[in-house]
């Protein structure tokens, strides 16, 4: 064992702390757990006990608040969101009993979300505080409003630029978003992002929902102008100290919510847990209880749903014991409430890709209205809403959780010529409103440095004050969505225009206002027309196999045919090695005591070449050859065709071989020595990781056999891991060079004599 | 119950008219196209709001449909008037609960927006129990 160096001090730590340190995870903060503080996920000595008491048809107390003391937000809750008509009998159902008929597939969601109408927040967390994260993932799946999941995009960029926006935006939809949400960098360019994403939205399906989301007036009018059609700036708080702070009331808020739905706009609430302690009004109570609160105001208030989960106090509810399960239980909440819920995971929870992947799982897996109320489908950098859960740059991993774990998340897959053609088609189709509305010249080369581009560092483009520029004429010309309309119809855009117009016509209706509406190919789908009725396996939402195809098509996916030659290449393959092998009848057991059979696989040389790692076979028999001949051994190479395993292939040769020593071999490349008196799977020596064997550890190997043979005892090849995922990089094509070997093994057959001659 | 059919667009498209007083089979490209359309077509109506409320309400959705109705007596009540009043309804805008029961009144007689004035109405008092009538700048 190797000493100390006296020189360097004794170590007072175990290095693995170090080691641990240095991870990401670590750049996270854990908070400890108090309540006193604001800092508690579910429960704080604070949080009132359940009570409501109605005195002739008027709540007068409130969760152990009298009326005289209802601070603004109990009073809304205690006059718009408190059903008169089912409260007694919610407030007087047993909290664990109802928690149980949440994960009952036995009571319809509809019995549920009228209770949940009688209800106070306190009485709501207590009901919640009964469910584990498992048991509240599957009442997450009971009580989602609309049946399909969906998902929401951020689209943005560092540079305002309205081309990549209409580029982004073309992608996002491709890749299956239902809503796209964009904002700007500077807050003057309002109106030219709108525009970019409008345009961009329409290429490829129709009917997107989208919002700019801008400081309040402004973004009404953008939508009165006919480019947005949702919002989901609505914030709304669970003190009354970060209301006002926030500069709102639960009154100007449900004004706001209507004045939406009078101009067509879908609206949609923002509250989450964590943003009271942010804003220094947490009263010490805990995070579930003020997110209770916001819901049960929200449902008063009347609007269709709510964005929550965390939000932007999503790093900061992480960071306090259970967290996680917090986040979603607020999603859960909303759910019963009967809100359309889009659940945050729009914002970077964690520097640990861990714990980023972990915590969309409860959405993921239980499905709700929008997974992300906010995916990053830009590049991190490129998110003015900072960066989410999910980025761009991550984008396929989402898709891999969704193609294993088979879970609709609302994303599809995108081929590299999909992607080129919507981007193009974006980037020509602003580009023609612009040339057509006279808002700006663009040149082929921005263009084309757009289509390309992943992020705004890699575009050539319009300056900030250019972009200013446009969105300035947009407004003072009072440009609206049927301008563009025109425009891209009269440039030839005419699928676009007409993808618009369907949209401009919805607004009319106000289909979309109701719970949970999305606008797809076939029209608006809402928990109107699109109810959850899930009830237990076989019932609510089931993947069609269309569906499925499409999520199961990860890019670059390998089959058999891209693994395995064809027959012809394969004869080719053989003639142009630099190696032959010619059989000269069957394999007899040798005399010379110093020999080592070499035994290859049944498919050696036949249907397979290379191994795993890429070594031609020629080369691979080539250096175990010289490892024997380099210690003075003598070899002989039979090919073993009964048995494609490499402890007998090993076993086999070691029978043949005059030695007793014998290598078996298999053409991926696993290797071993092999002793004829041993059991078959106690092996002298194991190359079991052939993608990282090279030619110098096969010559090593063959050299040590060679030794074996004389009856010394060498030290054993060993070969160095660096604890990579090799098996999730390797397998798929073992498992199908594999299957050949043992489709060219016949049981019956002897092992059969080879000449090996080289050439060149 | 009879309910109303939904979506309302494929089913009842004709029960519907636009803002401007057109039939909603209007809506085409070539009327766009032929500049007889402008953003004033397509505004969403009080009518096709109340359609909503009452869809809301077929689904057990009672809030949601009081904030349809709500946004229905809105429809009317210009841009201006709108971001005025919810101006008005953050925190310390209005001097007092008067300013804010002026306001409703002016709902209820200029627009008929009965159901708003009233909501409007319970904040001021709800304002002036919590103090809220206090300058903030």
């Amino acid at each position: 064992m190797p000493e100390l160096s006296p020189t360097r001090p004794s170590p007072n730590r175990w290095r693995r702390f170090d080691e641990w340190d240095g991870r990401p995870l670590r750049l996270d903060r854990f908070a400890v757990e108090d309540a006193q503080n604001g800092f508690s996920a579910t429960r704080s000595p604070r949080d009132p006990s359940p009570s409501l008491v109605v005195s002739q048809g008027r709540v007068v107390e409130l969760d152990g608040v009298a009326e005289k003391d209802f601070d603004l937000i109990d009073e809304f809750i205690a006059r718009y969101h408190i059903d008169i008509d089912v409260a007694a009998q919610a407030m007087a159902v047993d909290s664990r009993e109802f928690a149980r008929r949440l994960v009952d597939i036995n009571v319809p969601r509809g019995d549920l979300v009228r209770l949940a109408r009688g209800m106070t927040p306190a009485k709501l967390v207590e009901v919640l505080s009964e469910l584990s994260t498992v048991e509240l993932m599957f009442a997450q799946t009971k009580l989602r409003a609309r049946r399909t999941p969906g998902n929401q995009a951020h689209v943005t960029n560092a540079k305002d630029d309205p081309l990549q926006l209409a580029a982004d935006a073309a992608t996002a939809v491709a890749l299956g978003f239902d809503e796209i949400e964009t904002t700007m960098r500077v807050a003057s360019n309002s109106w030219s992002n709108a525009l970019g994403c409008f345009v961009g939205a329409a290429v490829g399906r129709n009917g997107v929902l989208f919002q700019c989301s801008s400081e309040e007036a402004d973004e009404l009018a953008i939508g009165m102008a006919g480019f947005t059609s949702y919002a989901e700036t609505v914030s709304v708080y669970g003190t009354e100290g970060s209301f006002i702070d926030g500069d709102d009331t639960p009154w100007s808020k449900a004004f706001l919510t209507a004045a939406y739905a009078s101009r067509g706009i879908k609206a949609r609430c923002t509250s989450g847990g964590g943003s009271e302690l942010l804003m220094g009004y947490h009263s010490a109570h805990s995070i579930l209880y003020l997110e209770a609160r916001c819901l049960c105001l929200q449902r008063g208030m009347g609007v269709q749903g709510t964005q929550n989960g965390g939000i932007d106090g999503a790093p900061l509810t992480y960071s306090v014991p259970g967290g996680g399960r917090e986040i979603f239980a607020e999603n859960v909440l909303a759910a019963l409430l009967d809100l359309e819920c889009a659940s945050g995971n729009d914002t970077r929870a964690s520097s640990s890709e861990i714990r980023v992947g972990a915590k969309i799982m409860p959405a993921l897996v239980s499905g709700t209205d929008f997974i992300c109320s906010g995916f990053g489908s830009i590049l991190s950098y490129d998110n003015s809403f900072a960066a989410s859960l999910f980025n761009g740059e991550e984008l396929e991993d989402y898709l891999a959780l969704q193609r294993d774990f088979v879970l609709e998340g609302g994303l599809t897959p995108l081929t590299e010529d999909r992607a080129l053609d919507v981007r193009r088609r974006a980037v020509d189709a602003i580009a023609a409103v612009f040339a057509e509305l006279d808002l700006a010249e663009v040149s082929e080369a921005s263009k084309a440095s757009v289509v390309f581009a992943s992020g705004s560092r890699d575009t050539d483009t319009f300056s900030a004050g250019e972009v200013t520029g446009i969105a300035d004429k947009l407004k003072a010309r009072r440009i609206t969505a049927v301008d563009v309309v025109a425009a891209l119809h009269r440039r030839g855009f005419e699928d676009e225009a007409a993808n618009l117009l369907s949209m401009l016509r919805v607004r009319v209706c106000g289909d979309h206002l109701q719970t949970a509406a999305i606008i797809t190919g076939s029209g608006v789908v809402s928990a109107v027309n699109d109810p959850n009725d899930y009830s237990g396996p076989g019932s609510g939402y089931r993947m069609s196999d269309e569906r499925w195809t499409q999520i199961a098509a990860m890019r670059d996916s390998i089959s058999r045919g891209d693994v395995v030659a064809p027959p012809t290449k394969s004869k080719a393959l053989a003639a142009q090695a630099t190696y032959a092998l010619l059989p000269v009848g069957s394999a007899a057991p040798g005399a010379d005591r110093h020999e080592v059979v070499i035994g290859l696989s049944p498919a050696w040389g036949i249907d397979i070449h290379e191994t795993t790692a890429g070594h031609k076979l020629a080369d691979v028999l080539k250096a175990l050859v010289e490892g024997i001949d380099s210690e003075g051994g003598r070899y002989r190479v039979v090919r073993v065709r009964h048995t494609a395993d490499t402890s007998f292939l090993g076993l086999t040769a070691a029978r043949l071989s005059g030695s007793g020593y014998g290598i078996g071999i298999q053409a991926k490349g696993t290797a071993v020595i092999h002793q004829k008196d041993r059991f078959p799977h106690l092996n002298l020596e194991l190359f079991s990781m052939a993608p990282i064997t090279s030619l110098d550890h096969y010559r090593r190997l063959g050299a040590n056999a060679a030794r074996f043979a004389r009856g010394e005892t060498p030290e054993p090849v060993l070969v160095a891991y660096n604890g990579d995922a090799m098996l999730a990089k390797h397998h798929v094509a073992t498992a199908m060079l594999f299957a050949i070997e043992t489709a060219a093994a016949d049981p019956y057959a002897l092992p059969e004599e080879l000449h090996l001659e080289f050439r060149r | 119950m009879s309910g109303l059919a939904y979506p309302i667009m494929e089913t009842d498209p004709d029960g519907l008219e636009t803002a401007t007083g057109r039939p909603f089979a209007d809506l085409t490209l070539d009327n766009i196209l032929s500049g007889k359309l402008a953003a004033a077509d397509f505004t969403i109506t009080a009518k096709a709001l109340r359609m909503q409320a009452q869809v809301a309400r077929q689904v057990s959705r009672d809030t949601l449909a009081d904030n349809f109705e709500r946004a229905a007596e809105l429809v009317q009540v210009p841009d201006a008037v709108v971001m005025e009043i919810y101006e008005l309804l953050r925190p310390g805008r209005a001097a007092s609960a008067a300013v804010l029961k002026a306001c409703a009144q002016n709902l209820r007689d200029a627009y008929g927006a009965r159901t708003m004035a009233a909501f409007i109405d319970q904040a001021a008092d709800a304002y002036e129990r919590r103090s809220l009538f206090r300058q903030r700048y």
